[in-house]
């Protein structure tokens, strides 16, 4: 479980995360939605301790994160898996050194079941015989994907992805949600993903926090958030027409 | 004002480079990395360099010589004592500084623009150490060596230059540059060697690890870490050889 308290962050003087708190469950894909520059990554960022917190805590299973210093603030990061939204994936390094790295750096395994686990992690993301690619010799969307295999390689505790799918195709992007979904109930993991993909959050949206100008402004699951007046949730659910046909459908289903 | 400030955030760099490292077994694999990029990378940009430098200050040498007073073989023994105090450890630093020096800023900063070192901090890498510290050691072990081979092929291209010129003797050379050698001036020249190579990994390092923005920026850092790693290397110069030879 991973539990946000009061967190507010300003740059210079201007705030950009207002007082949010929440809690994110394990085994659940917990959800952040919200516009373009509501806060979604800077939230994340205070979460993984990238961006010190101008007040407020969060907590790692009741660890106060940040109140650690070097050593603590290692063991909690050992424990996590993170998904930047451009990848970050170390480019002098092929897909299999990227998705090893974690396994090098703080498992004992031998060289023999490092590599079993890269090549299962690069098969779940559909990247399998990709092993001695570069990241420069990929498309946008299998970085992700690859950088996808990276977070996960050595099974963490909590999983931090910032928009897994925004440059995928439609199918692509069911696959890794799908992904994501099973590996966070399959190992309980406490799952945070930031996305603004409306087939996303109606697919995998156990536990929905909506952003709003930096701060939590309506909270549900994937159910609620179709049945909400709150207004700039609506705005934000049915920005496009499609979206407006898509929930008529729903209604006049049931 | 702003001078202090890098210096702080500098140091401050320095200690968390040196911090005691997670598993050294990849520190070790990076370094060994790093010499033969670092290093056997610039062996050849070296050669050439050394050998026009060897030649050139032969010429001159021997154009400034006109005294029939002079023992003929002054020319080598000159040649040598140039290269050896001064051209090799100085001037090959300079160039590798440029060389070496933007090459580093503007890896580290490109991965810090996009993200890379967030991701190693993530992971509970301590980035600065696992990035820096191995191209610093690898620096100061292998640019020892790189500068005693442009010793030698500079004294070489000497060489060939005097005799080809008729400057002088091939006996007459090589009677020079077996006179009067002080062994300690190779110390000297490999001590501040060693210091230079400090200096140029370091200071690159530290204009990388600290770019924000995009590629104009690191563009940015890799010109300053070459302006300030070169002036850096002018004053310790100036420094070491007043407090080791004088
Ligand atoms: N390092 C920073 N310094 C100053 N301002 C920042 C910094 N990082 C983010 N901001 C500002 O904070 C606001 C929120 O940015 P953030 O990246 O969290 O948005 P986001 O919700 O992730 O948007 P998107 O969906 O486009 O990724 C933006 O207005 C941005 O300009
Ligand atoms: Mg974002």
């Amino acid at each position: 479980m991973l539990e946000i308290k009061n967190i507010v962050k300003t740059f210079g003087d201007r705030p950009v995360v207002q007082d949010v708190s929440f809690v994110f469950h394990p085994g659940k894909t917990n959800l952040v939605i919200g516009e373009s520059g509501s806060g979604k990554t800077t939230i994340l960022k205070l979460m993984v301790g990238l961006h010190l917190p101008t007040s407020g805590s969060v907590l790692f299973d009741g660890r106060d994160f940040t109140a650690m210093k070097g050593k603590d603030q290692q063991t909690v990061r050992k424990e996590i898996g993170m998904l930047f939204q451009a990848g970050a994936l170390f480019d002098s390094m092929t897909l299999e050194q990227n998705v090893k790295f974690p396994l090098d750096m703080y498992t004992n395994l031998s060289e023999k079941e490092k590599i079993e686990r890269v090549n299962f992690c690069l098969s779940r993301v559909k990247l399998e015989g990709s092993n001695k690619l570069y990241p420069a010799e990929l498309s946008g969307g299998m970085k992700k994907r690859a950088a996808l295999a990276r977070a996960i390689s050595n099974n963490p505790k909590y999983l931090f992805c910032d928009e897994p799918n925004s440059g995928l195709d439609p199918k692509t992007s069911i696959i890794i949600d799908t992904l994501i979904h099973s590996i966070t109930q399959e190992f309980n993991i406490t799952t945070i993903i930031i996305t603004h993909d409306m087939n996303s959050v109606l697919e995998i949206g156990e536990n929905i926090m909506y952003l709003y100008k930096g701060k939590n402004w309506w909270a549900g699951n994937k159910k609620d958030i179709l049945h909400s007046n709150n207004e700039e949730l609506n705005n934000f659910v049915f920005a496009s027409d499609f979206m407006k046909q898509v929930f008529k459908g729903a209604q006049s289903k049931t | 004002m702003n001078l202090f400030f890098h210096i702080g955030r500098y140091f401050i760099l320095l200690r968390r480079v040196f911090a005691k490292p997670e598993k050294f077994s990849m520190y070790f694999r990076q370094i060994l990395f790093e010499m033969n990029s670092l290093g056997i990378g610039s062996l050849g940009l070296i050669a050439i360099i050394s050998v026009f430098m060897g030649a050139v200050i032969t010429i001159q040498t021997a154009y400034n010589i006109t005294n029939p007073l002079i023992p003929a073989y002054t020319l080598g023994f000159t040649t040598r004592e140039s290269i050896i105090l001064e051209f090799s450890p100085t001037i090959v630093s300079l160039i590798l500084a440029g060389k070496v020096g933007s090459n580093i800023s503007s890896e580290i900063g490109t991965m810090r623009i996009s993200e890379q070192i967030d991701a190693l901090e993530i992971m509970g890498i301590n980035s600065a150490s696992f990035l820096i510290l191995p191209k610093i050691l690898a620096a100061i072990i292998i640019n020892p060596f790189l500068i005693v081979i442009s010793m030698f092929v500079g004294i070489a291209g000497g060489y060939v230059i005097g005799v080809y010129t008729g400057a002088c003797t091939s006996y007459n050379y090589i009677l020079g540059i077996q006179s009067f050698f002080i062994p300690f001036n190779v110390f000297y020249s490999l001590f501040k060697t060693a210091i230079f190579a400090f200096i140029i990994t370091s200071v690159a390092a530290y204009h990388g690890y600290y770019t924000s923005g995009g590629a104009l920026e690191v563009g940015r850092a890799s010109t300053k870490a070459i302006v300030y790693t070169s002036i850096l290397i002018l004053i310790t110069n100036l420094i070491i050889t007043k407090l080791m030879l004088y």
